[in-house]
């Protein structure tokens, strides 16, 4: 099943990106290109086989480390907002969302 | 004209500890001379560009602060040796862009954990290894890519033929210890971006176990493969670089809670039954039939026969096993690190940090437009293959499937690695290729990746060791990969090799 423009377009919205007549045009050829490898992988039976999300799983049970809930950062606001595109009062700014 | 660093500097992080340790020289000597050679490079017009930024007068201070810790005789192990990190660590008062217009301008407020680790140690921890940081190094736009040529800003070229690449996404890395501009370097592999580029460009490198090396200040691009590494000229400079950068760190979830480890002290180590001339008496080297396919180029294959020879004759032994799934590792790869990049790379949204388009309607707008201009071709390629696989109705066909053969591929290696200690095979099919050769066909360059992305979806292990030479002079890496945690055989065998032969010791012209 090859992808279409208006899939491609789809797919462009849900990643917030923006793609040119040409960058779109290209894409879609490459995408296509790239699930005709894909097609390999779906004719595999995979039937009872867990899922490997994080590799270690493969050794051992891997679980989530916990801490303590305690404060161990000290407070660097200004440090972290150093490279932020818009800052006032220490607050990020973004475009104004409700009129 | 060379691209040799200065004369009578020794080349190494290996023999250059040893040379300040023996006061021959001191850390300022070494750390003027290189950056002398780099400003050299980047004069030239055909430069390797190996550097995205380079930080003289923070290497100087650095280099004058080990030079007084060795006189007081409370310095690092490797204090004063001159490195440089992929721009893919964040690092304070450096410029950090993971090779992304995304990030150009970026100021770090932290050090990444391996960069701290390396250098003066982690604030209010333990001290660091007193390396010198010449400055970032130049990298695929965020690790994607086998070629550097995805670098925003400017490709890399290989030392050993400047019209080729060094290979990538660590192709600076390479390049930077090829040409002896760094002692040795950090490079990241997701899915064989250490140790690729160190094939390509005749040094050695190695991919621990996921696990091993924080990814606390590494930009992320697939966390369930993204691990970090060194890239040396031999096997004992990695094994130096990695006992200092690796270990526990409770600020990534996914570090492996293990002691320290000395990978220096594992690579000398005798084995059992060993002799100084058959010093891997007794170790089994698998050789799956998949990593040597009649589409390997038979310059590959030949410099690779050679150095099994070389192993054999060293007291290994060669067997025969299968990874049968090792072609399947190339879809598999490329729905999992899309899919896990396409999540990590939302966070660019012209917020917090980073690029933010000039001109835009409202948020919705500022948001497409400013990943838009920030991101290069093959970013976007990938966010749109993994928001796409991730979707709603793709899902269980594409991640899910993906993810259940990942597990196939791990239960491959646990089935050869119960007949074998290590596996062998070549890096990457071909010696580097021309610039620009890649760019018809984004998706056919994926195909290259085929021996490295195995290994990188179970976890384990993995190194690059120059194996000799193949067509025009270019260099040919031998694969070795371990079981989990076994970095110290790895080194073990590496080291083996490159007492007996010298391909790795040989420099580009």
């Amino acid at each position: 099943m090859a992808l279409t423009h208006e899939d491609v377009r789809r797919i462009a919205d849900l990643a917030r990106l923006e793609l040119q007549p040409a960058e779109q045009a290209a894409l879609l050829g490459q995408l296509n290109g790239f699930f005709r490898i894909v097609e390999r992988m779906s004719a595999v039976d995979t039937r009872g086989v867990e899922p490997l999300y994080t590799p270690l799983s493969a050794l051992h049970e891997v679980a989530a480390p916990l801490r303590e809930d305690a404060v161990t950062e000290v407070d660097e606001r200004t440090a972290n907002q150093a490279s932020a595109p818009e800052v006032a009062a220490g607050l990020f700014l973004v475009p104004k969302v409700i009129e | 004209m060379s691209a040799a660093p200065p004369a009578g500097l020794p080349r190494g992080v290996a023999a250059l500890a040893r040379a300040l340790d023996e006061r021959a020289l001191s850390s300022r000597e070494a750390t003027a001379a290189l950056l002398a050679a780099i400003e050299a490079e980047q004069r030239r017009p055909d430069g390797l560009g190996a550097f995205l930024a380079v930080d003289a007068e923070g290497a100087l201070a650095a280099a004058d602060a080990a030079d007084a810790a060795r006189a007081r005789g409370d310095s690092g192990p490797l204090a004063g040796v001159p490195i440089a990190h992929k721009d893919i660590f964040v690092t304070r008062g450096q410029p950090s862009t993971a090779g992304s217009r995304m990030l150009a301008g970026y100021r770090s407020p932290f050090d990444a954990t391996v960069v701290a680790r390396l250098g003066a140690g982690e604030p209010g921890g333990a001290p660091g290894a007193g390396t010198v940081c010449l400055g970032k190094l130049n990298c695929d736009e965020f690790a994607m890519g086998s070629a550097n040529e995805n670098s925003a800003f400017f490709p890399t070229r290989n030392p050993w033929d400047r019209s080729r690449v060094p290979g990538g996404s660590s192709g600076g890395s390479a390049a930077g210890v090829a040409a002896g501009l760094v002692a040795g370097a950090t490079g990241t592999d997701t899915g064989g971006s250490i140790r690729q580029p160190a094939a390509f460009c005749g040094i050695t490198g190695i991919k621990p176990t996921y696990g091993v090396c924080s990814r606390h200040g590494m930009i992320a691009f697939a966390s369930s493969l993204d691990q970090a590494g060194p890239l040396g000229t031999s096997a004992e400079d990695c094994a130096l670089l990695l006992s200092a950068m690796s270990g526990h760190d409770p600020r990534d979830a996914t570090s492996a809670a293990r002691p320290p480890q000395d990978y220096a002290a594992a690579m000398r180590a005798p084995r059992p039954g060993a002799s100084a001339a058959r010093p891997l008496q007794g170790v089994r080297i698998g050789l799956p039939a998949e990593f040597f396919p009649p589409g390997l180029a038979p310059d590959v294959a030949a410099a690779v026969r050679a150095a099994l020879t070389e192993l054999e004759k060293l007291g290994a032994t060669l067997l025969d096993v299968s990874l049968p799934r090792t072609e399947l590792s190339i879809p598999v790869y490329y729905i999992i690190a899309p899919a896990e990049a396409s999540s990590n790379l939302s966070r660019f949204d012209g917020v917090r940090y980073g690029h933010r388009a000039a001109r835009y309607a409202d948020l919705a707008d500022m948001y497409r437009k400013t990943r838009s201009e920030g991101f290069g071709a093959e970013v976007k390629r990938r966010i749109m293959i993994g928001t796409y696989v991730l979707s709603h109705g793709y899902y269980d066909a594409y991640y899910l499937q993906a993810q259940k053969l990942r597990r196939m591929i791990a239960d491959d290696f646990r089935a050869a690695f119960a007949r074998c200690d290590l596996i062998a095979g070549p890096v990457a099919p071909t010696v580097a290729w021309k610039l620009g050769a890649g760019a018809d066909d984004p998706v056919q360059a994926y195909l290259a990746d085929i021996f490295t992305l195995p290994a990188s979806l179970a976890g384990l292990p993995g190194m690059s060791v120059p194996a000799g030479f193949g067509e025009g002079g270019l260099p040919v890496g031998l694969q070795l990969i371990g079981d989990y945690f076994a970095e110290g055989a790895l080194l073990h065998a590496a080291h083996a090799l490159q007492q007996a032969t010298d391909w790795h010791a040989r420099r580009p012209q």
